[in-house]
């Protein structure tokens, strides 16, 4: 299972050895070029949001001149956020986020358990149809979702945004849980059930808290993914106070003028929170979504 | 006895098969059934429409560009986040001081929304005042008032190549982590051997590093194909598809159809349905599901 086969980050090892009787010297420099190498590219991948960062610190007055950085220091620019009414819009963000992640673990957690620990009828066609999901995503059924919900007279609430932010994030937690019950072995729990702790008591004494990597990592991925959401909210939303923040960061754009330290305070905001927690639980995301493939 | 075992499975698992069910199956056969459908722009169905919302679709005069168009975007992107994916795995294998920080900062593009990522690119972009617009007038590429080469976004020559770019720039870090992840799985014992048999650096790595990273290479392609496929937020957000539809893939294209024609934007989303299927199925064979699953 994929967490199962995610190695250990054992000490890496240099692929390319140095020659035989190589001057001792050699490695340390190629470390240098590696280094440096390696250095400039992460600085690359986090420039765009230097920018960022450092737009959002402008003066509105100071926006239209050529300078990267910013000439005064406008710190309010950050606090202003949360008077305006983009903060509005985070709570929205917030509410869709929080919600989708509790659908996902009340829905995904009695399934992936029930699945590692129990072979029924209709079992392999659960899995699958998970994994089937886990690669569908809104964009492609956007038409469909929209119709769906303007029939249930759910278009522009925050209910339609939860259940489907909940349903495309469904397939990735049912898939790293199953994988971590899987794992932990029936004796541990059995031996728990015959100590009088019940089945139940069992389930939530030793074999939840043996899971926990797997739970916080589908929490965690589930709650960035509602918080990044675009389309869906694009397309479900329609009147300003309802839609999450990237749906009202998108709609600056459009605007004559754009305010983009505004812009760029609240993406800031949004998106520090968002790439610590992502840091937190990269490891297992890869091992999640290539499920079953790296062997 | 019997009866109670399939009344736990439901109770258990049923709750997840309703969701599935309602959010990601209906919306398909709601999608299929309104492509047959004429539907008034303020979604009030008018009745059936046979096959016209498909004729209409296919007799666009830019529908054979869109679908031209969609097809190089994905490959264009993915072609390019797997060979700099593959370059950069190789990379960040090696030991180096700091390694860590140097990893955790290819973390930002993954993890930050694409929609924030492609509005900061759309600004770097700014004829006017974009950072990047500014490197090029320091490296004697435009003059400083730029003039109509300072606009990368408006004609579609230039900005193809750079909504491919902030594609790939969002794909690159997951790529490399699924290939990094790959390349942990390779016992070292397998390059002692190749370097006792005297094998150098390129024959290593070509043929025994690639083929024993093709499953991760496989699967972490083929997600990229499908959120590529799926991209709407990198091209919305910098372009809308214009000038004209000359920047529309199909999911674009698809998108602005909503607003005029329900029912024939319901046919774009079957034809692009029709090639999401067709990659699940390569998808499902390739992730070796049966070995895993049964």
């Amino acid at each position: 299972m994929a967490v199962n086969t995610m190695p250990p980050r054992t000490r890496p090892h240099s692929h390319v050895r140095p020659a035989r009787g190589a001057p001792r010297r050699m490695p340390k420099l190629k470390t240098v070029i590696v280094a440096a190498a390696a250095y400039v590219i992460s600085f690359l991948f986090l420039f765009p949001y230097v920018v960022m960062l450092l737009t959002s610190l402008r003066s509105q007055d100071s926006l239209r001149e050529v300078s990267f950085w910013p000439e005064e220091w406008v710190w309010s620019n950050l606090t202003n956020f949360w008077t305006s009414g983009l903060a509005g819009n985070l709570w929205v963000t917030l509410k869709v986020a929080t919600g989708s992640t509790v659908l996902v673990l009340l829905v995904a957690l009695p399934a992936a358990y029930y699945s590692a620990r129990h072979r029924f009828r209709g079992r392999t066609a659960f899995l699958i149809l998970v994994l089937i999901t886990q690669m569908f995503q809104p964009t492609a059924m956007l038409v469909g979702i929209y119709r769906e919900f303007y029939q249930f007279g759910l278009v522009d609430s925050i209910w339609s945004l939860i259940l489907v932010n909940g349903g495309f994030n469904l397939a990735f937690a049912v898939w790293i849980l199953n994988a971590y019950f899987a794992s932990i072995p029936r004796e541990l729990e059995e031996a728990a059930f015959i100590d009088g702790n019940g089945r139940f008591g069992a389930l939530f004494r030793i074999t939840l808290p043996l899971a926990l990597p797997g739970v916080i990592t589908a929490l965690i991925f589930t709650f960035i993914a509602a918080w990044n959401e675009f389309v869906a909210a694009l397309t479900l939303t329609t009147t300003p106070e309802n839609q999450p923040l990237t749906v009202a960061l998108n709609s600056f754009i459009g605007q004559y003028q754009v305010d983009w330290q505004n812009l760029f305070a609240g993406s800031v905001i949004a998106t520090i929170p968002v790439i610590i927690l992502f840091a937190l639980i990269e490891r297992k995301v890869v091992g999640g979504l290539t499920a079953g493939s790296i062997k | 006895m019997r009866r109670l075992r399939a009344l736990e499975s439901i109770v258990w698992v049923g709750p997840a098969v309703l969701l599935i069910a309602m959010v990601v199956l209906w919306p398909v056969i709601e999608m299929i059934r309104s492509s047959f459908l004429e539907i008034s722009r303020f979604g009030i169905v008018q009745g059936g429409n046979g096959f016209a919302n498909y004729e209409k679709l296919f007799g666009e005069k830019d529908f054979a560009d869109i679908m031209v168009r969609s097809v190089v975007w994905v490959v264009a992107v993915v072609v390019l986040t797997v060979l700099i994916s593959l370059a950069l795995a190789q990379l960040f294998n090696q030991h180096f001081p700091l390694r860590k920080i140097a990893r955790w900062a290819l973390i930002a593009p993954w993890a930050a929304s694409v929609l924030m990522t492609a509005i900061i690119f759309k600004w770097m972009l700014d004829p006017e005042v974009g950072v990047i617009n500014q490197i090029r007038v320091k490296l004697g590429l435009i003059d400083a008032m730029g003039g109509a080469a300072a606009d990368q976004l408006g004609d579609a020559s230039s900005a193809m190549p750079w909504l491919v770019f902030v594609a790939v720039f969002v794909s690159v870090p997951f790529t490399t982590y699924a290939l990094l992840a790959g390349l942990a799985t390779i016992p070292s014992d397998v390059y002692e051997a190749a370097t006792m048999d005297g094998a150098g650096r390129l024959r290593t790595y070509w043929s025994i590093t690639l083929p024993l990273l093709r499953p991760a290479l496989t699967v972490a392609a083929l997600i990229n194909v499908m959120n590529v496929f799926n991209s709407f937020p990198i091209i919305w957000a910098m372009t809308h598809g214009q000038p004209g539809y000359s920047t529309a893939t199909s999911t674009i294209f698809m998108f602005i159809l909503k607003g005029s024609d329900i029912g024939e934007s319901a046919a774009m989303s079957v034809v692009n349905f029709g090639m999401v299927i067709v990659l699940t199925v390569i998808f499902l064979k390739v992730s070796r599901w049966n070995k895993e699953v049964a």
